[in-house]
Formats: C-alpha cells, structure tokens, sequence
C-alpha cells in the first residue's frame, strides 16, 4: 500500500509518519471517476507507441515503494526541483506574494459554517473525494485581498468584477475573498449563483409587496436557511429599524433582532421573499453606519440583467425586474451606501442565452448591466502560469489522485499541460479520468 | 463473318442455309460428317441444323473476335500509332523524335478535354500493347499438332517455365561443390516477386493460387543456391522494384519572417476541411486557431489529443508555436485536418528517419474516407428501410 508522505523522496514538506493510522485514510479514499470515452485512442490510456518509449524504459514502479531512500532508477523526476505545493498558513489575511501558487487549506468547520451553499459542485466532489478543502492562492486574488484590506468604509462601497474564460477559477477566489472576510469578521451575504433565481423556478407566486412582481419562495427560503447558517451570531447583534407586517396575525416590532426576520422568512415560506428583501434593506441601511463590515458577494452577477426562462401563466416571458429578488439584489449592488464592498463575478456557464465564448463584461451584462454596474473594477483571471500548474500537478499526485502509471512522469506532464492548456478546470476535469 | 441471321427456329431459304453451311465449311474440324448428308436431309433435319448453326455461328463469333488481332493487324496499329505520334507531335509544335508517352497524354488532353468522371472512359491514345490484350499465338500447327509439348496440361507457358526453372536448380545442385559466400541478395532488396495477377499477365495463362505459390517457391530455392549472372538474369525477370514511399514525401521548405523566427506552413485535409499550419521552429506550445485559443475552438479533449498527437509522437511538446486557419467540415474534421497540416510543415524541422516514422505512423497519410452517398431504396448509406413482413 502507499505511504502518502513517502511519494516525495527527497524533498518532503510534510514529514512522513508511517503508522497504522495512514491505512485508514487511504482505505476512504473512493474516488470518483467520470468516465469520458474517447473515440480516438487516447495517448496515455491506449498507449501509442511513442518514438522514444522503445528507447528509454523508465522503471515507474519505483514510485510506489514504501521507501525513504530516493529510488536510483529514476533520474528524471530527482532533476527537477520540486515545487513546494502547500502552505501552513491557513489564514487569508496572511497570504502574501510569497505564497502564490500554493494550496492552503481551509479547516473543515470553517467549510461549513463560511461555506454552506458557496462552493461549485465539482469542487464540493474533490473535497469529499480528499477529506480536505485546499484552495490555491493565486495572484488575482491576492489582489482582492489587498483592495478588500485597504477598503475605507467612509467610502461608498467600491464593486470589484471578477472575469476571465471558462475554467479559470473566478468563483473560488470569489470564495476565497469571503473565506477571507469571514475569517475577519465581516457580514458576508453570499449568493451562490444568481443564474439559480432566474431559471427553472418551480413556484411564482405573485408578490403580496407589490403586485407587479413575482415571488420566489423557495430560492427564498433556501437561501435564508444558509444565511442564517454563515451569520449567526450577526443576527442578534442587529435589531431591525422598522415595523413590518406579515399578515393579518403576525408582524415584526421595530428593534426586533434581525434573526426573527429570518425565521419568519424559513418558516412562512410565502413571506420568505419579502423577509429576503428586508434583510437586505436593513444591512443595506446599517452597514452604513458601521456597526459591522458588510461584504456581498454575487457569483453570475449577469443574470441580474440577462434573460429569464420563467414565464407566467399566460406564457409571457418574465423580465429579470419583475422578479422581487432580482429587484432587490439589483438595489444591494448599486455602490449607494457605504461601509462594506461588493464583490461579483461573472459566469457564462448558468447564463441563459450567451454565447459559450462570451466572457468579457460588456458581453455578457449587456449594455444595461454595464451601465448599472459602471464604475467597478475589473479583475481578469486567467490559466494557470507554469508555476501554478506545476503546484496543481503537484496536488494531485500527491492526493494520488492521479492513478494511470504514466501520469507522474514528465511526458504525462506535458501531455495533461498541453490538453488541458493550463486551464483550471479543464485539468480538473482531465484529472479525473486518470 | 457469317452473321447470326438466324432467329429461332424459322426455316430459312435453301441458298441461305447453303452460304452458311459454305462459309462454315472453311473451318476445319466442324461439319466432318454432315457434308455428305444435307442434301438428302428432311425437312426437321434442315431445321435441326439450322438451330445447331445458331449456337455454333455464335461462338464462332466470338473466337473470330479474338482471331482479328492477328499479327499483322497489330503490327498495323503500331504502324498508324506510331505515325499519329509524330503527327500529334506535330501539331502541337514539338519534335517528333523526342515525343514522349506523357507528352502525347497531355496533348489529348489538351485536344479533346472531358468532363467525364471516369478517367477510364476519356480519350486516350496509348501503344497497341497496353490496349489490345495480349494474346496467345496460335499454338498448334495445319494438321493440328500443337506445337509445344505441353500443350495438354493446358497450361503450357506455366509448365514449361517451371521446368525451365527446375533444371537450372537441378544442374546448380549438381554443381555445388564447397559453399561459396553467397553474394547476398543485395540485388533482391528494393524488389519484390511479381504478383500473381502480373504473372498471368506475363505468361498470357490464367493460374491458380496454388500454382503461383510453388513457383515462387520454386525460385526461392533457385535463390538459395550458388546462382552466376545467367540465373541472376532469369530470377530478375520476375521481381519488380519497389521505391521507398518516403521518398515520395514533399518536405516544405523553411521560411523566415520578418522576425527572423524560422516558421514552416503547409496544408492538410480531412473529409471537408481544410486547413493551413504556420509552425515555427522554436516556441513554447501555444496554439492558434483562427485567431483563437486551441482550448476554446476545441473544447471536446479528443480534438485537442488529435493536435497533441505529431508533437507528442517527436517528443516536442512544448517546443513549437503555432498557428493555423481551418475552415470546412465539422469539428472532428477540421481537428484531423489541422493535425495533418501540421504534421506536414514539421517535416521541414525534423531527420529523414522521424519523416519515415511519422509516416508509418500515418501522420503524413490524407484521410481517405468520405461520407459515403445515400443510395436508392435506402434510408442512408447502409441503413435499409424498416422491413415489414407483409
């Protein structure tokens, strides 16, 4: 069986402990294969004979001994000096330029409270996969980060865009900043994915606020459940600036906490919209006078402007205004109040309507968008530089994540870097069938 | 030529029966009884022996087919052949005493130009001896003797070869004294026997595959022993030369841009797609299609394995840059086409060996399939309509 520690020969980060408690881990270790079929026969799997492989025969098995000493058939992974891939510190606040391209980890509980609904799918697969969440640092957002720690709160707050191609890792360091502003404090308002209100919504219901507009009680609901999850201690601290009324029997006080709202918001799922709209006009009003720091963070910020697929009953199609909580979300990202920052990111993914190859801002807004949105700040996130792919290559063997025999070589190297184009989610998703 | 006037079963005139019975009698071996008995014939035996003329007349018609390329009117074609060259030549201005075969091919094309798809079917004017068949003399003599005394095996040329073939290996072997070093068959490398259909072609018999077999294994062992020139010259008649395909590679040559930076360009095909690479020589792995990223044209991993593959197979990964435009096709043609084109512009940075091996790798082959036409009477290609029972 394998030692994990072991795989790096000489030059170690962590020591390696062989005792019996390394063969449980592995034995939890399922993992989960996607399998993609390939038409054509796939280099490594299928194995071409390639030019040089009759020449050299590299003894890989080598790899898998349990053993401290370096391995003397093989010269050409000692030659290369090995990236260091993990680094200790594990909060946000401390990473600096020293730490680009290395993965930090983020403790489990953190995962949950921070975390409950923020995380992609795939990436939520790899950390059950792994038993831990290891985010990458890298150099846009150390970036945020230093603009999200120099914020000044007497300011109106400053919008910051994140964009970049398919796969280039705009919602974790998205993550990564509320990781960041969780750790310090901050009011974080997270909407995962504002493509998730604007389509495939099960129930409307017209809204009993304003009759024109629809509500959406169980995006609602969901959402405030994990609000409630990420800020609970918050929701005692700020008492409520205002009366409103439920229905005929209940209604909230002025100076009730914010906590009953959202209760109320869960429970009577009909009102879950409206509780969702006050609790963003409250923390909107009292951000501003700096009781606590507030961060929203939007992940597809350009549904807010897009199109929907919702349709009423007489099958008209439903702008994206005349859904309450677009409405409101919509309020929440105008910089007109102050002690706070906005963070968004862009996603062609989830958008209905867009070409696959549009990601720039001014694509895929649209012209209204940009214009509500206009001064912000853009933020390109691109593939991974050398440096980075070597860390991620990196991660993975050392997760043994990577099974096929070829895969730690330096020629797997350069074949999954010349696939996957140093993409992030592309070598994710390559990585997964090996 | 007697015609086959005959239509089944009318009762002809007596004079016309009488010319055909004329004309057939100049034909030795027919009609060796019957000469004496027409005349006296009823009238069923007349109408007998006109339907037996009927069968007969007609292959008679086909053997005189055969008989007109006597040898004379073969010598007469290449006659008339070799004066419509020099006329040819003429016309269109060049020297009729170095009028080649291909110059004659284009001048017809020029002179009669075909849009016929069937290259077979377009005029063409060639030696006598590559239209008219080859045929075998007549193999026996006025008294019907045949010539050769091997006539009754029925294949003689094939018998009397592989005689020929067997007493040179018989005296070799008497011959043999101490074993000399063999000359080893530099002469047999870059030839291969004849196949079995240029045999038949050659000896103007039809074989069977068991027959060309023991032939050839019959000269394989001529080959063992201690031959001289003569046999040499004997076993040279049945080997062809093969040239080495790669030689047949086109290697692009290597251009320079502005820069200064040695880049390479060529064009590949696949299905409908066309595509042209620019590759240059030193790079760090970046591809360009269409002015676009490799991963977003591509978004599907097989057609991006499909560019890796010319790299990977030289082990140069990361060293070359390039760019290219396709257009045509759908998206695993033009992957295929773009993979072909590069395949081809690396040609020029590379050894003749890698050339050759790429090439057995089927890197440097255009892919021949097309998208085969939906017939008649089927859904598709190959796919039937549904069959009802009733």
């Amino acid at each position: 069986m394998l030692c994990r520690g072991s795989l790096l020969h000489l030059q170690t980060v962590r020591p390696c402990e062989c005792d019996g408690s390394h063969w449980r881990q592995f034995g939890d270790l399922h993992k989960f294969k996607i399998s993609l079929i390939y038409i054509r026969a796939k280099t490594m799997l299928t194995g071409i004979t390639r030019l040089f492989s009759r020449v050299q025969k590299l003894d890989l098995r080598c790899f898998l001994h349990v053993s401290a000493q370096a391995p003397q058939s093989n010269p050409v992974p000692a030659e290369r000096p090995r990236t260091v891939s993990r680094t200790s510190d594990s909060d946000p606040a401390k990473h600096g330029e020293q730490h680009e391209g290395q993965y930090y980890s983020i403790p489990l509980q953190d995962l949950k409270t921070v975390f409950p609904h923020g995380l992609p799918p795939r990436y939520m697969m790899q950390v059950k996969t792994f038993g831990e969440a290891c985010l990458m640092v890298r150099k846009p957002a150390l970036e945020l980060l230093g603009y999200l720690k120099n914020t000044k709160f007497t300011h109106p707050a400053v919008r910051y865009l994140l964009y970049g191609e398919k796969g280039t890792g705009k919602t974790l360091s998205l993550c990564h900043a509320v990781h960041f502003c969780a750790k310090h404090d901050w009011l974080v308002l997270h909407i995962p994915d504002a493509h998730l209100w604007v389509k495939n919504c099960r129930e409307l219901l017209q809204s009993t606020y304003n009759s024109e507009r629809f509500d959406q009680p169980l995006e609602a609901s969901t959402w405030l459940k994990n609000f409630k999850t990420t800020n609970k201690r918050f929701l005692s601290q700020i008492k409520v600036q205002g009366k409103y009324v439920w229905n005929k029997r209940e209604s909230t006080e002025k100076g009730s906490p914010l906590g009953e709202v959202v209760e109320q918001g869960i429970t009577r799922v009909r009102n879950a919209t409206d509780a969702v709209g006050i609790v963003l006009k409250e923390l909107r009003s009292q951000s501003s006078e700096g009781h606590f720091r507030l961060l929203v963070a939007v992940d597809g910020v350009n549904a807010l402007w897009g199109r929907t697929t919702l349709k009423r009953e007489d099958r008209t199609l439903i702008a994206p205004e005349e859904l309450s909580l677009v409405h409101s979300l919509r309020k929440m990202v105008k910089n007109d109040w102050h002690g706070g920052a906005i963070v968004l990111s862009l996603s062609q993914t989830g958008s209905l309507f867009k070409s696959r190859a549009a990601y720039l801002p001014h694509e895929l807004l649209g012209k209204e968008g940009f214009d509500a949105l206009d001064p912000f700040l853009p933020i390109l996130i691109s593939n991974y530089n050398p440096k980075e792919f070597e860390s991620s290559f990196q991660y993975y063997l050392e997760n043994n994540w990577l099974q096929h025999e070829k895969a730690p070589t330096e020629e797997g190297r350069k074949e999954l870097k010349f696939l996957s184009n140093c993409n992030p989610g592309q070598l994710e998703r390559l990585c997964a069938a090996l | 030529m007697a015609a086959p006037c005959v239509s089944c079963g009318r009762a002809l005139s007596r004079r016309l029966s009488h010319a055909v019975r004329v004309s057939l009698c100049q034909r030795p071996g027919y009609w060796t009884t019957s000469a004496t008995d027409w005349r006296a014939g009823p009238r069923s035996q007349l109408l007998k022996l006109i339907h037996t003329t009927v069968v007969t007349s007609k292959k008679n018609v086909q053997a005189s087919r055969q008989e007109s390329y006597t040898e004379d009117f073969i010598k007469k074609q290449i006659e008339d052949f070799n004066i419509g060259k020099r006329h040819l030549a003429n016309m269109m201005g060049e020297d009729p005493e170095t009028f080649t075969e291909e110059d004659v091919d284009r001048a017809i094309a020029y002179l009669f130009p075909s849009g016929l798809f069937e290259k077979q079917a377009r005029p063409i004017m060639k030696h006598p001896e590559q239209i008219f068949p080859k045929q075998r003399a007549i193999q026996w003599g006025e008294d019907g003797r045949p010539f050769n005394f091997l006539f009754y095996t029925g294949k003689q040329a094939y018998y009397s070869l592989m005689h020929e073939v067997y007493a040179k290996v018989l005296q070799l072997e008497a011959r043999r004294g101490p074993l000399s070093e063999k000359t080893e068959s530099k002469d047999l490398i870059g030839s291969r026997w004849l196949i079995k259909e240029e045999l038949e072609e050659m000896l103007v018999e039809k074989l069977s595959d068991q027959d060309y077999v023991q032939f050839i294994r019959l000269l394989e062992k001529l080959l063992t022993l201690p031959y001289g020139p003569a046999e040499e010259e004997l076993v040279q008649r049945f080997r062809k030369s093969v040239t080495v395909q790669s030689k047949k590679q086109v290697i692009e040559p290597v251009q320079y841009d502005e820069r200064g930076m040695a880049f390479s360009t060529s064009e590949g095909r696949r299905k409908s797609a066309t595509a042209q690479a620019m590759v240059y020589e030193h790079g760090s792995g970046k591809i360009h299609v269409n002015g676009v990223d490799y991963l977003l044209y591509f978004p599907v991993t097989q057609d991006r394995e499909q560019l890796m593959f010319p790299f990977h197979f030289l082990d140069r990964l990361e060293k070359h840059d390039v760019t290219c435009t396709v257009s045509g096709g759908g998206r695993s043609a033009q992957a295929g086409a773009i993979r072909l084109a590069m395949a081809r512009a690396l040609c020029s940075f590379i050894t003749e060996d890698e050339i050759e091996w790429m090439r057995q790798a089927g890197l440097l082959t255009t892919d021949p399939r097309i998208r085969e036409r939906k017939k008649p009477g089927q859904e598709g290609a190959r796919r039937k309509f549904t069959w009802k029972k009733r």
